[in-house]
């Protein structure tokens, strides 16, 4: 399968064989690109990966953010987006006094929680699942959201090279908030300077190299 | 007309000037791009979507495009008043006007796009110069979009017709003078702006038309090479 890059506007296949996907939009016969991106094809369905911009919310996402306000049901969320995110009460794992939702989660806070349905109004969060949750203790970075396949890397591939390498526990928000937590304040310092380095440069090939070295000489 | 026009700069009557187009030239925007017409220079930022503040100016139903066009103090060779005035609320409306046919704004309610389009150099052409640094600008944000524009600013010096003009010609004075038309058109052709001030005959505003359509087709292929490259560095994995 190979990847295009694709401009607004542009044709991406012609004739009927094809099925528009995220990111593009049938004219006639013609499949055309809607965003500045990567198109794919799987299945005869074409899509457009954007390259840059903001952060678009999905379904499904793990996002980190900061309790914005407490209402009488819930918590609104800052996740970095246009729209506002709202995590009620309903969707905490556990029983919560109805007087004392502060004592749960205050303003400030932050959380990892997951987006698990998005309407017009707004982004509904849970933190239903395992590793989803209030965030206690650790170092909170924020990189481009972009970036987060490139720290992730193929099936989790550099995420785990980190991790191994830093003893540190470390959560990637969709929206490109990143949790570190470890044992030791040197261990999570190491992983954020990774991360960051990876953000910085990750246009360059061999990345998994050049990090291996970077671990080498910071230890 | 007998004798070849002779342009001041040398060019042909249909020959743009030099132009370069650059994309993510500011790295906190969303999505920028630089855009030159010879020497005048515009880049444009782009911020958002982002929630609409004040929020009364919330829009339910569609998204809002915001422009600001801005020319910079030294921009000309007489220092001009930083700020905004007349002309520069007329250009950031007309730009607005002129990309929002493209946008599919409707995408983002309640949220704003903010384009700001900064004249670094200018030496005429600068709306056009700007429309087509937004356009760029807009793509490199990620912003669904139905096509791209390109814009062009075609004159009338006494009765010739010419392409992008420059501020030497724009202040022809014999005959029957200077009239710029800055013309905005998609890739196929479809016109989202087109201003005029001055005197045309219908039958050559339509020529005018026709010429613009071949320019903007130039244009278009600059940006898009511009687009491509960028994306093509950023890519390799």
């Amino acid at each position: 399968m190979t990847r295009q890059i694709v401009i607004p506007g542009e044709v991406i296949f012609a004739g009927e064989d094809y099925l528009p996907g995220e990111g593009t939009e049938k004219r006639k016969n013609e499949i055309i690109s809607l965003i500045y991106g990567l198109a794919e094809e799987s299945g005869k369905l074409v899509k457009v990966i954007p390259l840059s911009g903001v952060y678009h919310p999905r379904r499904g996402n793990v996002v980190i953010g900061q309790v914005e306000n407490v209402t009488f049901n819930g918590w609104v969320i800052d996740i970095d987006t246009a729209q506002t995110a709202f995590l009620p009460l309903m969707e905490v794992p556990r029983y919560v006094n109805k007087e004392g939702l502060e004592e749960v989660m205050d303003i400030g806070d932050m959380v990892v929680a997951k987006i698990f349905g998005m309407s017009k109004r707004g982004i509904d969060l849970t933190i239903k699942l395992r590793g989803l949750g209030k965030i206690n203790e650790g170092i909170i970075l924020k990189i481009n959201s972009n970036k987060v396949p490139r720290v992730i890397g193929k099936e989790g591939s550099m995420i785990n090279l980190i991790k191994e390498n830093t003893n540190c526990n470390i959560t990637v928000g969709q929206n490109g908030i990143i949790w570190i937590k470890g044992d030791k304040v040197e261990d999570e310092l190491l992983a954020k300077k990774i991360i960051l380095f990876i953000a910085e440069k990750s246009f360059i090939s061999g990345l998994t190299d050049e990090i291996k070295k970077l671990i080498e000489k910071e230890k | 007309m007998t004798k070849e026009f002779q342009r001041s700069d040398g060019r042909k009557i249909d020959e743009l000037r030099p132009i370069t187009a650059k994309v993510g030239v500011v790295p906190n925007a969303d999505g920028s791009a630089m855009f030159a017409f010879g020497d005048t220079i515009a880049i444009a930022a782009v911020y958002g979507p982002k929630k609409m503040h004040p929020q009364h100016e919330q829009d339910p139903v569609k998204g809002t495009l915001r422009c600001t066009y801005n020319m910079l103090s030294f921009s000309v060779s007489d220092r001009i008043k930083p700020g905004i005035s007349r002309r520069s609320v007329e250009i950031s409306k007309i730009t607005e006007w002129a990309l929002e046919p493209i946008i599919m704004i409707d995408k983002y309610p309640n949220m704003v796009i903010d384009v700001h389009i900064n004249i670094i150099q200018a030496n005429a052409s600068t709306r056009c110069a700007g429309i087509n640094a937004a356009a760029m600008a807009l793509a490199h944000a990620g912003i669904p979009m139905r096509d791209l524009v390109s814009s062009v600013s075609i004159g009338k010096l006494d009765k010739q017709l010419v392409v992008d003009v420059s501020k030497h010609e724009e202040d022809w004075e014999e005959g029957e003078g200077a009239t710029d038309i800055p013309i905005t058109m998609t890739s196929k052709g479809e016109i989202t702006h087109m201003q005029l001030d001055g005197k045309i005959s219908i039958k050559q505003l339509k020529e005018a038309i026709e010429i613009a359509r071949e320019s903007t087709k130039k244009i278009y292929e600059i940006q898009k090479k511009a687009l491509k490259e960028f994306a093509e560095e950023e890519k390799n994995d």
